[in-house]
């Protein structure tokens, strides 16, 4: 399949608007994405390479960067499992209540994270639902790691599902169909057949996932209880620093989740320009 | 094979979402070996059924027996039915080599032959299918005739105990059609497996099956040799999709059948009091005004390569009918006056 990328750009003579426009938004993208950008390597940079590298190298600043890695490492494979399997259910079956599942797992996008926070807290709380119950049996969830994952499934539970269903519905189920007159059974289609050709598109919301995953603030925030070097993210460690005046400090971890992202960015554009054939997202565009 | 793989199909009823009737009580019979065609336009149900045979559509009831045994019992991977979809469903991932292999490789450990054996049946199977040097190419890198035929290749790569194809021509354009179709016949023959295809194709249908199932509504309305349907169209739906088709209303007494002014002998069989006659555009005769037949006036004329269109006004209808050349009588243009006579009228009851 050939997807047209973009229109050459020396293909096209621009109109003077046009130019004006494109002028336009280069300066709009400068101030506010390449401009902040650079602020945060600067100022982390401020003082040398030397207090840069101490202040990544701080306990506290390592024990953030261990639990913002644990997080993403149980949400995102967790995430990637349920949203084949939500994917799979909705594309490939008819059944009652498929639109509300289907408005259910965009629900994370458009509450705010807060709420995503929030709803564990009123849960598993000590004011919560099962907070008396979870104190006497010692067993912590809010304030904690478990707390942290939880929040964190919730807020990205739509990445990997969003992509897959518009690739998986477009599919169809003929090749399943095919495979199993051939005489493959349920788990060797599945694993031959269904996920070799969601393959690119899952790996393309997996990173979605992890970058979301890992540079969440809002949902995290509410149920970490901010206690240094144990519940911790690097972002809310970011905002720690941040608030104790600690500017090299905050902007030296503050430019790890800059780089993951331009990492992200980079993956994400040649998963886009190599496989965009097998990409819902680029044809969503 | 030795055994007897006769089809036999009884009362097979399906519906979607309990609301939507697909098949309303097939029945009907494929002898060991046989080609046979269900034909109908979309929406007959002939897919349906295609994939109850399939094991890919369980039926609300009735019973497929196949080579005597209960086969609707049967899950989809032991059927051992060769299936060609309408759109192919190749594995896209897969090279064709792959693909044709896929069936052989996923047998259980016990049953599966070595790797030189699935590459020598492979080889095999691409020469059959007249694909040699194409078993490294991916599906997308080649042409809708080469795809189908991939497919078929896949289907047969299991030896397959009964072959179903679905449309297997439908995505292909008519010059490639023809050839493939002979192909086809000719490698059923070889191959000796019941095959049962499905089309809309009327031409397709009478050219290629040894019998045609002629579906509508999710009921078999005719089940015959390509010959008998043609010639012997069981009611007007069956008629008129089976070829183009001119309709008059008409009167039968005894055995005779007055259409407006012209009265012949009714055909056999027909029934009494107020008909419907049929007539094929291409099975009548032209003659003098003074002669037998329905009072025409033509319209206008058209030479269509070897054949000539007529557009005749009859009985209040423009009807296009069709004449070669030669048998056409002289002077034939528009604003003559004529007798058109329908060689073979075919009589149905007027519905009511």
């Amino acid at each position: 399949m050939t997807v047209v990328a973009g229109i050459r750009p020396s293909s096209v003579r621009l109109p003077g608007i046009a130019i004006l426009l494109v002028l336009a938004s280069a300066v709009v993208m400068a101030l506010l994405v390449l401009l902040p950008l650079f602020i945060v390597f600067h100022d982390a940079f401020a003082k040398g390479l030397g207090p840069y590298l101490a202040a990544i190298r701080e306990p506290d600043a390592l024990a953030a960067i261990r639990l913002t890695l644990l997080v993403s490492a149980i949400s995102v494979p967790l995430n990637a499992v349920f949203g084949v399997a939500a994917a799979w259910c909705i594309a490939k079956f008819e059944f009652r209540g498929k639109n509300v599942l289907l408005t259910l797992i965009d629900l994370p996008f458009s509450i705010s994270p807060v709420v995503s926070g929030l709803v564990w807290v009123l849960l598993f709380g000590a004011q919560g639902w099962f907070g008396a119950w979870l104190i006497e049996h010692d067993v912590r969830i809010i304030f904690a790691t478990t707390g942290l994952v939880l929040a964190t499934i919730l807020v990205t539970f739509p990445f990997v599902a969003r992509e897959l269903i518009p690739l998986m519905q477009d599919q169809g189920q003929d090749e399943e169909a095919a495979a199993l007159t051939l005489g493959a059974g349920g788990f060797t289609t599945f694993w031959k057949i269904t996920i070799p050709n969601i393959k690119w598109a899952l790996m393309y919301g997996v990173l979605l996932c992890n970058a979301r995953a890992m540079g969440e603030f809002g949902a995290v925030s509410v149920v970490s209880g901010h206690i240094r070097g144990l519940t911790t993210t690097l972002p809310l460690h970011v905002e720690v620093l941040y608030n104790d005046y600690d500017f090299v400090g905050a902007f030296a971890a503050a430019s790890l989740l800059a780089s993951l992202g331009l990492v992200t960015l980079v993956l994400k554009t040649a998963l886009e320009w190599r496989h965009s054939g097998e990409l819902s997202a680029s044809r969503r565009h | 094979m030795a055994s007897d793989l006769s089809l036999d199909i009884r009362g097979i009823t399906k519906s979607y979402g309990g609301k939507y009737p697909a098949l309303k009580g097939v029945s009907l019979q494929a002898k060991d070996k046989e080609f046979l065609a269900l034909l109908g336009p979309s929406g007959s149900g002939k897919t349906t059924l295609l994939r109850v045979l399939a094991g890919l559509e369980q039926p609300d009831a009735g019973e497929v027996r196949f080579g005597g045994e209960d086969f609707l019992s049967l899950p989809v991977r032991r059927r051992r039915v060769g299936m060609v979809f309408q759109h192919y469903a190749l594995f896209r991932h897969m090279t064709v080599a792959q693909n044709i292999a896929f069936g052989l490789t996923v047998r259980p450990r016990a049953e599966r032959p070595s790797k030189s054996d699935i590459a020598d049946r492979v080889a095999d199977l691409l020469s059959l299918v007249q694909l040699d040097d194409l078993g490294k190419r991916f599906p997308a890198q080649l042409s809708g005739g080469q795809r189908q035929r991939v497919a078929l290749a896949r289907a047969l790569a299991i030896e397959p105990r009964m072959l179903l194809l679905d449309e297997p021509f439908g995505a292909l354009d008519a010059q490639v059609r023809r050839g493939l179709r002979r192909w086809l016949r000719d490698l059923h023959d070889r191959a000796g497996v019941t095959t049962v295809f499905v089309t809309h194709d009327q031409e397709e249908a009478l050219d290629l099956a040894d019998r045609v199932a002629i579906m509508k509504d999710g009921e078999l309305v005719q089940l015959g040799t390509p010959n008998e349907v043609y010639e012997n169209p069981a009611d007007p739906f069956v008629y008129d999709f089976l070829g183009a088709a001119c309709r008059v209303p008409g009167t039968v007494d005894g055995d005779r059948l007055t259409v407006a002014d012209w009265e012949s002998k009714a055909p056999k069989g027909a029934p009494q009091g107020l008909v419907e006659v049929f007539f094929r555009p291409d099975e009548v005769a032209f003659g003098p005004q003074d002669g037998a037949g329905l009072g025409a006036e033509i319209k206008a004329v058209a030479q269509r390569g070897p054949d000539v269109r007529i557009e005749c006004l009859i009985e209040g209808q423009i009807f296009e009918l069709e004449a070669h050349g030669p048998t056409l009588p002289n002077g034939v243009a528009p604003g003559l006056s004529l007798r058109v006579k329908p060689l073979r009228p075919r009589v149905y009851p007027q519905k009511a």
